[in-house]
């Protein structure tokens, strides 16, 4: 061996030995020297205690509590210490079942090798009445304690769809979410699902020693190492809370939708489902839950958002504008209408009024026949030179402008996209070459194969408020963080394709539909309101199992619009029927605040009004058909 | 062949006895970390403890087999064999092994399982052994070196891919034999200096390591040239007023266009040229490898973000962040660690006794039988037993490395510090993350550790160096 490896041998050696010196060192350190890690004789172990942080509040866009807080008490035992309690006191102030606490116990039993010193929840949600009862005798019953928590209170009914509820957590969203633990809630659907990561907090716990008993010793290093709850941050949406209720008011025993935006922003002010979820089951969902799965009616299913269907008259304001800007109309052209529209092998009904009408008044009087020629000219333009392929492709793509046919890239969940069809879809059908205008001349009259949400039509409805652009509706105002809240998508204006200068003529035609006399022919005088210079167009959508859906939209006042709101009623009929009342209601309400009283018989006919047993009919004829 | 009792003479008993309370210390401790009262029996296999009886058995059948029946060229003979046999299970692993806490590293065959890892340190400390002890292999021959340097790597890349990072720092451990048969001492100074800076880097800033880098710097340069006030002096001064950089950047905002790390690299790198270029004018020996050195860590520095955040998971990140005290989370990552440290502390000076540790009992502490078994030594017997099972660890590595010196072929004595490193690795990461001191990784305790497949590569190890020992007395 040598000089140089005995060398490394002897360097090696001491380099070993030094290492396992500074082992020894740390021993010492923590097993002799160092206080803290020793755990006295009396077998002390440290105890976590989770604090939960407080939810974050659902404000509306005043201020005024959606969703808040109240508290409540889950009750936890330790099993290794709760050896000798008064059952029947415990029994008594929970109103349990002497059963239950002996069924609890005997499986504390069976686990304890398992359960060991941990402790488990006895009793949730227990209100503050029973744990103040509770505390009063805590002494009968050691081994257990109380640990606050929060649920959810509604102060208005805004409708559970659009709120949302919160849930215990499930084994299998567990597994997607590791940052949750067993226990923990979290929202589900509406805005409790949208902001769940501003509105959770962060648990916090609180360290303490406790002894074989499992009393608490002290506090763990003075709490150097405890953890404070972060509080969930408060969601500002933009929703109305009164207009909200007073909306679930209305469609109370009706089927339908209502979506109100202010045009000037985007904001939905108010956003209905009916039949909804009413927020007072919210808190108890899991109770409800199946009842709600199987009714026909389909409560969880929020139809402004996620039904598609035929928007019907409405449509006709957007065949004018596109027309206008495609050169082929003039306000003041005039076409007739025999009641009704008739050509070539088909006919499309209309009720009767005077002929021939000009612009304005076809949409006063929603005409059938006028929009009929208005699509055909905007298809049969001869800049086209009959290619219908292009020149449909050229109306689609216009009708897409508007935001039809594709979701509008909101925060509000499952938006659907609807349908607007191209050439190709008609090809499929009829091969290329073989169709024309009159194939598909539902279209002008907004029937056909065409499917729009109630939120595409208020938001076509803010369209026209603005003479032309919108913005993305949002019900997400903004939340109290103070990070960069990078929800500019909605601070920017979408054009639609067609100017704003031929957007007033369609508006005079909206104002008069409103606000013409009685007998004039107007389709929604019924929507009149006094000093409110409401625009609306009416909208029928037929249904083959029953009677048509009732359609409406407007917005209010027509200068400076602060309102654009679509109604949507299933199997109602006519639109100036329902619809359009309800709307009208819903812009009175929000504009001055309460409704005029040469008003309220129109207000009582709504509220008082069932009209479940229609829809009920139709699905039974749906039914029948299978 | 050799007479059984000459055997008995010749084998080394001091190391088979230190074999033997080890093992024997380990199946009392995993009876007590799993112990029942409603089966008292020590032996049942269906405890853990009874099944460690099992494997202890097979071991002590292994022992005799390979001791009589075995002649030990065998082994370096089927070196070869073994070594890509065990590469060929590493890559299997891959494909086909169970996924247990997020790597892929186990084989399971019914009721057995095994680690190929494991089966590997054996191949390729043999094979090791093998080439590098023969006559003409020198380590200072680049050739040499990268076939050596191979033998190790692969097996080490096959590891981290799947991944299993506690296993690789194991084979990095082979570094010392590398030492012990001439590479410079100044490579591992250099690794250990990375790791410093990797640790000062976390829990300080760049800008902080950079500056200690420059320093160490001038700090060689002053012992090895002849001007050791000057250099002091000189780097001194720099440091000194380098460390100003971050408070005239929070002054003076038209001096924020660069990072303050950025400032001392330059400055720094500008001092070390200018001050260098004579040095290499004369070509004076150290000036080369030190300026490669300080080169080589400054890239390290930059690299410790990439690393930190690409190539480390988060748990990874987790573990390490709790170590330095960057973060404090008794609950998540920190949670292993403090529950062990509380249960070895708790110990006080004798212990609480054995089947009275609480922590241990309520199972406080996870994994409790297989990495963090130090835990109930600790608890359970103090200071003393402690320190006993360091001392241990400490003499059975010195033991084996004083029998590997006294062996006549180079190859016997590789093989022995071979087994000496990983011996070393394992008790040191092992028991260092019980108390805190590394972060957690999960490798077993040799010998005391419940599992078979651990406890029978580990005992084959050893077996296959104490036959080799055998042969010296030839």
């Amino acid at each position: 061996m040598n000089f140089e490896s005995n060398n490394k041998r002897i360097y090696l050696t001491i380099g070993i030995s030094i290492i396992f010196i500074l082992i020894i060192i740390q021993l010492l350190h923590i097993q002799i020297f160092d206080n803290s890690y020793k755990v006295s004789a009396q077998n002390n172990a440290l105890r976590y205690e989770t604090q939960y942080p407080v939810r974050g509040l659902i404000l509306d866009r005043n201020d005024k509590i959606l969703v808040g807080n109240k508290n409540t008490y889950d009750i936890i035992v330790t099993p290794y210490d709760a050896k000798n309690f008064d059952t029947t006191a415990l029994c008594n102030t929970f109103s349990l079942d002497r059963e239950k606490v002996r069924e609890k116990f005997s499986y504390y039993r069976r686990y304890r090798t398992h359960i060991g010193y941990q402790q488990k929840t006895f009793l949730k949600q227990v209100n503050e009445k029973q744990y103040s009862l509770f505390i009063e005798q805590q002494e009968k019953f050691p081994g257990f304690s109380g640990i606050p928590r929060t649920t959810r209170k509604y102060p208005y009914n805004a409708g559970g769809n659009l709120l949302g509820y919160i849930a215990e957590v499930n084994p299998k969203f567990l597994k997607k979410h590791s940052e949750y633990t067993s226990g923990d809630y979290h929202g589900i659907t509406g805005i409790e699902e949208i902001c769940e990561k501003k509105l959770k907090g962060e648990k916090g716990y609180n360290i303490y020693l406790r002894d074989s008993k499992n009393k608490i010793q002290s506090h763990y290093k003075n709490g150097v190492f405890d953890q404070a709850t972060i509080p969930g941050t408060n969601i500002h949406s933009t929703i109305d809370a009164e207009l909200q209720n007073y909306g679930e008011l209305l469609m109370q025993n009706k089927v339908g939708s209502i979506v109100a935006i202010d045009p000037s922003t985007g904001e939905v002010l108010s956003m209905v489902s009916s039949p909804g979820i009413n927020v007072s089951i919210l808190a108890e969902i899991n109770k409800h839950y199946n009842q709600l799965i199987k009714d026909p009616l389909k409560p969880m299913f929020n139809r402004a958002v996620m039904s598609p269907q035929p928007p019907g008259s409405v449509f006709k304001i957007v065949n004018g504008l596109i027309a206008q800007q495609e050169g082929v109309l003039t306000p003041d052209m005039k076409y007739s209408c025999h009641d009704g529209y008739h050509t070539k092998g088909l006919t499309i009904g209309c009720h009767h009024h005077r002929s021939p009408l000009n612009m304005r008044e076809a949409i006063m009087m929603s005409c059938n026949a006028y929009f009929c020629n208005v699509y055909r000219s905007i298809l049969e333009n001869p800049k086209y030179n009959e290619d219908f392929d292009k020149s449909f492709d050229v109306w689609a793509n216009y009708v897409r402008s508007f935001g039809f046919g594709n979701n509008l890239n909101t925060d509000i969940p499952h938006e659907q996209k609807g349908f607007v069809p191209s050439s190709i879809y008609y090809d499929k059908i009829y091969g290329q070459g073989h169709w024309n205008a009159v194939s598909n001349l539902s279209l002008a009259i907004g029937q056909g194969e065409l499917g729009c949400t109630p939120l595409h039509l208020a938001n076509l409805c803010a369209i026209i408020a603005n003479k032309g652009y919108y913005y993305i509706p949002h019900i997400i105002q903004y939340d109290e963080t103070s990070d960069n809240q990078n929800i500019n998508r909605f601070d920017k204006k979408h054009y639609c394709m067609v100017d704003s200068v031929y957007f007033d003529s369609i508006i005079d035609g909206m104002e008069r539909a409103v606000n013409s006399n009685y007998g004039e022919g107007a389709t929604a005088v019924i929507a009149k309101v006094k000093g409110l210079n409401i625009c609306g167009k009416t909208g029928t959508a037929e249904n083959p199992h029953g009677d048509e859906h009732s359609v409406f939209i407007c917005f209010a006042p027509r200068k400076n619009p602060k309102i654009a709101i679509a109604v949507y009623i299933e199997n109602a009929g006519f639109g100036s029927t329902w619809a359009a009342p309800i709307a009208s209601l819903m812009t009175e309400k929000y504009l001055t605040r309460e409704i005029s009283p040469n008003r309220k018989w129109l207000e009582n006919k709504i509220l008082n009004a069932n009209l479940l047993y229609k829809v009920l009919l139709g699905k039974k004829a749906i039914n029948k058909k299978h | 062949m050799t007479p059984k009792s000459n055997i008995l003479k010749k084998l080394d008993w001091p190391l088979i006895i230190i074999y033997f309370l080890l093992v024997i210390i380990g199946w009392v401790n995993i009876y007590a970390v799993n112990y029942d009262p409603n089966i008292p029996n020590m032996f049942a296999l269906s405890i853990r403890s009874g099944s460690q009886l099992m494997w202890i058995c097979i071991g002590i059948i292994l022992f005799i087999i390979i001791i009589t029946m075995i002649p030990s060229k065998l082994f370096i003979s089927f070196s070869w064999w073994l070594y890509f046999f065990s590469l060929i299970l590493l890559a299997a692993v891959l494909f086909f092994g169970k996924e247990i806490n997020g790597s892929k590293s186990w084989f399971m065959i019914g009721p057995l399982s095994f680690q190929p890892s494991e089966i590997s340190k054996i191949s390729t400390s043999l094979l090791l052994a093998s080439v590098m002890g023969k006559f003409n292999f020198k380590l200072s021959n680049r050739r040499d070196f990268f076939k050596a340097f191979l033998i190790i790597g692969v097996p080490i890349l096959l590891i981290a891919l799947e991944p299993d990072f506690g296993t690789v720092l194991v084979y990095c451990g082979l570094i010392l034999v590398f030492y012990r048969e001439g590479m410079t001492g100044w490579v591992i100074s250099l690794l250990l200096f990375f790791a410093l800076l990797f640790i000062l880097t976390l829990k300080f800033s760049t800008f902080v390591s950079i500056l200690f880098v420059f320093g160490v710097f001038g700090l060689m340069k002053a012992i090895f040239s002849n001007k050791f006030f000057t250099n002091i002096i000189k780097y001194t001064v720099f440091v000194a007023l380098v460390s100003f950089i971050p408070r005239l950047l929070e002054k003076f905002e038209f001096l924020r266009f660069m990072n303050s790390e950025y400032y001392a690299l330059i400055i720094g790198g500008i001092l070390v040229i200018i001050d260098s270029y004579k040095n290499l004018k004369i070509k004076q020996k150290y000036i080369n490898s030190l300026l490669i050195s300080c080169l080589l860590s400054l890239m390290l520095i930059f690299s410790v973000r990439i690393i930190y955040d690409k190539v480390l998971k988060e748990h990874h990140r987790d573990r390490i962040e709790n170590l330095l005290g960057i973060t404090h989370d008794l609950r998540g990552a920190g949670y292993n660690v403090n529950q062990s440290k509380i249960a070895i502390g708790s110990g006080g000076l004798s212990g609480k006794g054995f089947l009275q540790g609480t922590q241990t009992k309520f199972d406080f502490v996870p994994e409790q039988s297989t990495d963090f078994i130090f835990c109930t030594i600790g608890e359970e017997w103090g200071f003393v037993g402690s320190f006993i099972v360091v001392i241990l660890y400490l003499l059975l590595i010195l033991k084996i490395i004083s029998l590997a010196e006294k062996q006549k072929e180079r190859q016997s004595r590789i093989y022995g510090y071979c087994v000496a490193s990983c011996f070393f690795v394992h008790s040191v990461v092992n028991i260092g993350m019980t108390l805190g001191l590394f972060p957690v990784v999960g490798i077993p305790l040799p010998f005391i550790s419940y599992g078979g497949s651990s406890f029978i590569t580990f005992s084959l190890l050893l077996f296959i160096f104490i036959k080799i020992d055998l042969e010296r007395w030839k």
